[in-house]
């Protein structure tokens, strides 16, 4: 073996992940191998310094709240479907009887309503092209499953 | 062990049919590794709880992409460490667009690290210095680092949460602890 293959041993010979045969064949390679074991050494001085470093554990009152906040996320996701859903069929209800209502007002002139009638034409056009062009992409897309 | 694996699985097949309890018990559960995993991918106390939450939320609107014997850990920690880094990436982008204005304005400033030392209990310098290394590392070799030293999980454990194999796992400690000595001797050096 070649000193870089004894060099995932180190690892695991620091951090005690290591059996009995891998260790004595690491600890012969560490006799003969003086880059091997000035190099352990130093990690051995980097692993103390790292493992002295611990992080303050947040007052009791956080994770007392920690669960109520997760759950006020699930709430007002649910709230915004809802709202977002009414908001959409209200728009659309709205806009139909809006149209609904210069169409048969006689004192709208012809051209408007024509322009009216193609505006929305065209709407309903972009509308349906650009969900056909989400499906067909959506259907051929191999990764949908990958999360980003 | 094995009546803690039977009752996440219990609790994730009752979260699969809408029950928010079995959702809280598992979110309890797991709540502060969700958190000191964020804190050390991101660095500071309230985006570490802000995306750690979310994780859970984003976990509890997915879970039926979770089969019901999958363990719950290892398929939440791609969620939270998928918002950490985008987090990150964003912040980045967010600190090079405010730098660039600065430039244009001729003034001096020097990238903001966001590794806050603050988080860390009994400070020093020795480990402030640390600390502060360790928001240098790339994301790869930093969670590898705050994996093993700041939740002292096995390497078994660190190969099932990263997906890979044990060797994966010595060898990008062995890198990570490499890059993190190169820092600090660059540093050590620098002043």
């Amino acid at each position: 073996m070649t000193c870089r293959n004894y060099k995932d041993l180190m690892m695991a010979y620091l951090d005690n992940e290591i059996d009995d045969e891998q260790k004595r064949a690491f600890e012969e390679h560490l006799a003969s191998c003086t880059q091997c074991t000035r190099e352990l050494k130093e990690f051995e001085k980097l692993k103390q310094l790292t493992d002295n470093v611990k992080l303050i554990e947040p007052e009791d009152r956080i994770w007392e709240q920690y669960w109520g906040n997760v759950y006020n996320r699930v709430e007002r996701s649910l709230g915004w479907i809802l709202f977002s859903v009414a908001a959409i069929l209200l728009t659309i209800y709205g806009g139909f009887e809006l149209i609904e209502n210069i169409i048969r007002d006689q004192t709208v002139g012809m051209l408007l309503k024509v322009a009216l009638l193609v505006l929305i034409a065209g709407l309903a056009i972009l509308f349906v092209s650009v969900l056909r062009e989400r499906v067909y992409f959506w259907k051929k897309d191999r990764y949908r499953d990958v999360r980003r | 062990m094995s009546s803690f694996c039977e009752d996440e699985t219990i609790a994730i097949w009752s979260c699969r049919s809408g029950s928010r309890e079995a959702f809280e018990a598992i979110v309890k559960r797991h709540m502060k590794d969700a958190y000191f995993i964020a804190l050390g991918l991101v660095g500071n106390h309230e985006d570490a709880l802000e995306l750690s939450q979310e994780a859970f939320f984003r976990a509890y609107r997915n879970i039926k992409q979770l089969s019901s014997e999958g363990k719950f850990f290892p398929w939440f920690y791609q969620i939270l460490r998928n918002l950490c880094f985008s987090h990150l990436r964003k912040r980045r982008l967010r600190q090079a667009d405010s730098l660039d204005e600065f430039k244009e304005n001729n003034i001096q400033v020097q990238a903001q690290d966001l590794f806050d030392p603050g988080v860390v209990a009994e400070r020093n310098e020795d480990k402030d210095r640390i600390w502060k290394a360790i928001g240098q590392l790339d994301e790869k070799h930093r969670e590898v680092i705050i994996l093993r030293h700041f939740r002292n999980l096995s390497y078994e454990e660190i190969s099932k949460i990263l997906f890979c194999n044990t060797g994966t796992v010595t060898s990008r400690l062995y890198y990570a602890r490499k890059r993190l000595k190169e820092i600090l001797d660059r540093e050590k050096g620098g002043r």
